[in-house]
């Protein structure tokens, strides 16, 4: 019974994909196929609602843009005009559709064209390798650089500059905010030391940070005209996300259970063995829990930092569509949202696995 | 000289207006080879004695001699058996009892380390959950972890704070043997501080009552002259055990009955804010 027990909180990260695991497995037994289908059932009919509301507001907003335009078209050129309007709006040219919340049907097809779109690029790049595959190794054998494909990202690549960018900044988090956090927790000294700097830095805005991780970066790469966006936008990332990984590290450490540091005395364990074979395996969860922390509000601030820096990722692509204005491009953005919930979703599972697997307490029928 | 020696030791936390003082005057002497048995109420002071003792905590006045040295750390030669257990939870049984053993012989191999941890996991027949972490076992399987421990590191005193104080009556009576027996087979000192007086009459070759704190003291020794090996069942027949037995309990409760009269005067409870999520 209680190895049951450990075995579901185990798998809890993953848990949503369980009925998909068990529908898989080969044993399958008549109660387990009933709860599947009953589970997916309901959540198969709360999808379909939402994009039933989704569809009936799209259309409600439609209908109101529609009926101005008609309205305006007959107060400012009269009845024939007005006509012509109710016309186009109705043939579906695209010269003078209303421009509003794209309904479910409008983004999947955005989603496809976009797909499409990157198979064009694909494909337009591998023939520019092709072609320039001569005289690049022409030029490498002079010792110059070759050419490389400088055309547009497609939604592919925007996506993987995205998850680019927050590993980084994750990254980056995670070798400031640990060692720190470990070594402030040790000492309280330090702790008081740090606290007002923790407490003031906390708060401040992705926008901010963005600002002056630029005013450092862009010193730093004074007279380089390489593209320093990524390198700016992966700082800033680091930086806002990395306060709970530090407050948590320190909390973790400093509040080891005393009866852990005991025992660590009793056996007479050097400084080092006492910090790494008791007190971070001790905090390890609360670290953990940081982290998960840390890679969410990453991808957060992450959208609101591409667009400022520029950064090839899914923020800019959301401001330059909204800029753009094009017929297609509300559903562009649209888009675009359902990937960066359904990438953030999947990180935050992914964490959550990880913290699972470290945490001691959750975990220990291995 | 005495083999343990605790000379006038107060002990007081906090400091000023706010000092309690938990221990005062706190005198005992134990020989080499002797089991000694410190049985006081929940709450008497009984932990920082141990702790005194095994050199976690510093007396604030007086002094613990070990072997006519001052304790002023811990030491290898002092093995402490924690009320709570005490094991890693996030290693198994045999990691729990190998990095004692590791820290206890630094300059052994590891082949002999390895065996010396299989034969103490083995001693408190727990061979077959030594892969298993605390978790998956039983109360009184961690607390034969945590003997193993202690003991793996080979001490020339065990010092057991309540070592059986959460487990069931029979568990109990099985680990009270099974300490029993490691102890008889070396002899090594032995301080075992219980609320069980049965316990301590069954185990111990004296018996010192730990009048209740703040300011507890150590009461008049009681001795057990029972004959070794000590057979449970027929203990509850002899005349000596009942008489002892009686004595103890007579005292604790004269004891008991003059706390509650002395301690009339209500206490203010302290305010407590939770821990600040930073500092």
């Amino acid at each position: 019974m209680e190895q049951e027990i450990v075995l579901k909180k185990q798998r809890q990260g993953l848990s949503f994909l369980k009925p998909l695991i068990m529908k898989l497995s080969p044993k399958i037994n008549k109660g387990s196929l009933v709860s599947f289908l009953k589970k997916s059932g309901i959540t198969l009919l709360s999808v379909l609602l939402f994009i039933g509301l989704w569809h009936m507001g799209a259309k409600a907003l439609y209908d109101v843009e529609a009926e101005y335009k008609i309205e305006k078209a007959l107060a400012e050129r009269g009845q024939e005009a007005a006509d012509a309007e109710r016309a186009c709006i109705a043939s579906g040219d695209s010269s003078c559709q209303p421009n509003t919340l794209p309904s479910p049907s409008q983004v999947w097809a955005s989603l496809q064209s976009l797909i499409a779109d990157h198979q064009v690029i694909t494909a337009d790049k591998a023939a520019f390798v092709e072609k320039m595959a001569a005289t690049n190794a022409k030029l490498i054998a002079q010792g110059k650089d070759a050419i490389v494909y400088t055309g547009r990202a497609s939604f592919l690549d925007i996506i993987f500059t995205s998850i680019k960018t927050v590993f980084a900044g994750f990254l980056l988090a995670l070798l400031i905010a640990v060692p720190i956090g470990i070594i402030i927790g040790l000492s309280p000294s330090l702790r008081s030391a740090f606290n007002w700097f923790i407490q003031v830095f906390k708060p401040v805005s992705p926008v901010v940070w963005y600002l002056l991780v630029f005013m450092i970066v862009k010193t730093l790469y004074i007279g380089d005209s390489s593209d320093n966006a990524f390198v700016i936008s992966f700082i800033s990332v680091g930086l806002c996300a990395m306060w709970a990984t530090l407050v948590n590290t320190a909390m973790g450490v400093s509040s080891v259970d005393k009866d852990y540091i005991n025992v660590a005395k009793v056996l007479k364990l050097g400084t080092f063995q006492k910090v790494f074979k008791v007190i971070l395996p001790s905090s390890l969860p609360l670290i953990f829990t940081g982290l998960r922390i840390t890679l969410s509000v990453a991808w957060m601030v992450l959208i609101a930092i591409e667009l400022l820096a520029q950064s090839q990722g899914l923020g800019l692509f959301v401001w330059e569509e909204f800029q753009n204005g094009a017929n297609d491009s509300n559903s562009k953005i649209i888009v675009a949202m359902f990937v960066i919930g359904i990438i953030g979703f999947l990180l935050d599972r992914f964490m959550l696995t990880v913290q699972n697997m470290v945490s001691f307490n959750k975990n220990e029928a291995v | 000289m005495a083999y343990l020696e605790l000379n006038n030791v107060c002990k007081t936390y906090g400091e000023g207006e706010e000092a309690t003082e938990v221990l005062s005057n706190i005198n005992l002497t134990m020989e080499e080879g002797e089991f000694v048995a410190i049985v006081g109420f929940t709450g008497s002071g009984k932990t920082t004695l141990v702790n005194l003792i095994n050199g976690l905590l510093m007396p604030t006045s007086g002094e613990v001699l070990f072997k006519g040295q001052p304790v002023t750390d811990t030491s290898h030669e002092r093995g402490v058996i924690f009320q709570n257990y005490s094991l890693l939870p996030w290693l198994t049984v045999g990691q729990n009892v190998y990095m004692a053993v590791k820290e206890a012989y630094p300059k052994e191999n590891k082949s002999f380390l390895k065996k010396r941890v299989d034969d103490y996991v083995a001693m408190v027949n727990l061979s077959p959950a030594i892969n298993k972490r605390p978790k998956e076992l039983s109360g009184g399987m961690r607390q034969r972890v945590a003997v193993a421990r202690a003991l793996a590191m080979n001490p020339e005193m065990i010092i057991m704070d309540e070592p059986l104080g959460a487990l069931d009556a029979l568990t109990r009576g099985n680990l009270q043997d099974e300490i029993l027996n490691i102890w008889s087979q070396d002899k090594r000192t032995a301080l075992l501080i219980t609320n069980d007086v049965d316990e301590g009459i069954y185990m111990a070759d004296r018996i010192i009552p730990l009048k209740p704190g703040p300011n507890a003291t150590l009461g008049p020794e009681f001795k057990i002259d029972i004959e070794r090996p000590r057979d449970k069942t027929a203990l509850n027949d002899n005349p000596n055990f009942k008489k002892t037995r009686n004595a103890i309990i007579e005292y604790l409760m004269d004891i008991g009955e003059e706390r509650k009269s002395v301690s009339q005067e209500e206490y203010a409870l302290p305010e407590l804010a939770p821990k600040s999520f930073v500092a």
